[in-house]
């Protein structure tokens, strides 16, 4: 009776022990952000790009990495959608689901998503040289969407398998083709698609080394896809490594910024999944 | 009673990996009557269903010999349109699944992947099909309101009357009422008993007394093979086989 106990409350103690570590370490990696951004976080951090000399200290901002961020994560975000719904529907549509070959695409792009980013960066890299591309927007946001892809697909393809089989029934029933019954389907997961979104988006806004060869640096923001562009991550990269105090802390400001634009988007998605689950089935 | 039949079953054998489940199933189906399938849990009456309207076609590894003729045509045949097999036949599940978009277009959906465009068209095929499910009266002023908001026993009606939206000949039912209370139910009884003007019906359902009600004739099915087939009061209470007798008494579930 006592060893039992004793057991019960052992395990309590570690689970709230690391539940403790767990959101203490946020609270840290948040504060230490928030200690050191804030006194740089001025005004014209986020709506000018960098003056001549922003990188020794002087006047500027950042727009053109928040630009440049927003363009690259946005860019392979839309477009990794319009390939990964199509395979999803695919797989679990067309392939029965459970077939062998569904499950070795699973496989697949299970293997693709543990892929470290910069393998994505370099294969871009290779892509760009071959087809004589330099370092630009489109070949950053080429590179990163390759990068979610396997994200998108395989989160797509678990919300798919929640949609009830009678679901499907109903419109083959009335006689729909599969692609119709598809259609009915895609309306059924819009939640799910805003909760691939999120990942997705927060994947690619925050990855360094898929944008380190593709997309290159620019101080100005990109007006065609062939111009390089700035990303937050590079740009609090090259900040950080800068010996003076100012542009350090300017670093802090810029990755206070990141996260305001990760929080942005993972409310407005939650907001909108609510918002379309409102009208599908169970 | 096999004068004229709607749907005749030919030598129907459905294999799913080495499992048999159904075996040898040969049975004429009238025009415009109620015909209800009972037997034990796991016995094929789900498959014999949807075997009518080639509904497990996507499940793996299944082998489908014999014909199944509806209005003459074999179903099976290798170039019989799926879609146009399907439509002739309104599905009405265990539980109801409304689309996920609004009333109105729960029921436009089947119309409009058939060609109906307009709008005025639609309007009125929305009307007939909730009035003849009795819903109208309930829904007329939110016919624009998502179809879960819906209790689930008017979902249910929902999904007979977007099933009778596409105009079909044959009504099946996969145990229709097995999640709706009692008064959801009996409406739901009521509605086939009133269809069988119109359509030919078949139902499975696990309830006797709901197979007694509703029905004109009774497919008792048993371990993949159709034990006894006969008027409703025949089979359930002076039933030929000794198997129908042990079920409808309750000895077997």
């Amino acid at each position: 009776m006592i060893r039992r106990k004793l057991e019960e409350n052992f395990f309590r103690v570690l689970m709230v022990l690391a539940t403790i570590l767990v959101t203490g370490s946020f609270f840290l990696i948040v504060g230490t952000i928030l200690y050191r951004g804030v006194p740089f976080m001025t005004w014209d951090m986020v709506s000018k790009i960098p003056g001549g000399g922003f990188y020794i200290g002087k006047e500027g901002g950042v727009l053109n990495a928040i630009v440049g961020s927003l363009y690259v994560a946005g860019g392979a975000t839309i477009l990794g959608l319009f390939i990964s719904i199509p395979v999803a529907i695919y797989i679990n549509m067309y392939l029965g689901g459970r077939t062998w070959l569904a499950n070795a695409l699973r496989i697949a792009f299970d293997v693709l998503f543990g892929i470290p980013s910069i393998v994505y960066g370099a294969f871009g890299f290779l892509i760009m040289v071959y087809f004589g591309i330099r370092a630009s927007l489109l070949g950053g946001i080429v590179a990163v969407t390759l990068l979610v892809i396997p994200i998108l697909v395989r989160t797509l393809d678990e919300v798919i398998r929640t949609v009830p089989r009678e679901l499907r029934d109903a419109t083959s029933a009335l006689g729909a083709t599969r692609w119709e019954t598809a259609k009915v389907v895609i309306r059924q997961i819009r939640p799910g698609v805003f909760t691939a979104i999120l990942l997705s988006f927060g994947r690619a806004v925050g990855d360094v080394a898929s944008v380190l060869f593709t997309a290159g640096f620019s101080d100005n923001i990109p007006t065609s896809l062939h111009q390089p562009t700035a990303t937050l991550p590079l740009a609090i990269f090259f900040q950080l490594g800068s010996p003076v105090a100012e542009v350090q802390g300017r670093a802090y400001a810029s990755a206070l910024i990141l996260t305001i634009i990760v929080l942005i988007i993972t409310v407005l998605s939650s907001i909108l999944a609510k918002q379309f689950s409102k009208n599908t089935s169970r | 009673m096999t004068h004229n039949p709607h749907i005749s079953i030919q030598h129907l054998n459905v294999q799913i990996g080495n499992q048999e489940i159904l075996k040898d199933i040969s049975i004429n189906i009238p025009n415009k009557k109620v015909v209800s399938i009972i037997g034990p849990s796991g016995c094929g009456k789900t498959t014999l269903l949807k075997s009518l309207n080639r509904l497990f076609d996507d499940t793996a590894d299944i082998k489908v010999s014999g014909k199944v003729l509806v209005d003459g045509e074999d179903i099976y045949a290798p170039d019989a349109e799926v879609t146009h097999i399907r439509k002739k036949m309104g599905l009405l599940s265990q539980r109801p699944y409304p689309l996920p978009m609004s009333i109105y277009d729960n029921i436009a959906y089947g119309p409009r992947i058939h060609g109906t465009r307009k709008k005025s068209e639609l309007d009125e095929i929305v009307e007939t099909q909730l009035k003849a499910t009795g819903l109208w009266n309930e829904v007329k002023d939110r016919l624009n309101a998502p179809a879960t908001r819906l209790s689930i026993g008017q979902q249910q009606r929902l999904c007979l009357a977007r099933g009778l939206a596409v105009e079909p000949e044959i009504i099946l039912g996969d145990e229709s009422t097995s999640a709706l209370d009692p008064v959801s139910t009996s409406i739901i009884e009521d509605l086939f008993i009133k269809l069988k003007e119109k359509y030919t019906i078949v139902l499975v359902t696990h309830i006797l007394r709901q197979a007694r009600r509703v029905s004109d004739y009774i497919i008792f099915v048993y371990m993949g093979q159709i034990i006894e087939f006969g008027p409703t009061e025949e089979v359930l209470l002076n039933p030929k086989q000794e198997l129908t007798r042990e079920y409808v008494k309750g000895y077997i579930s």
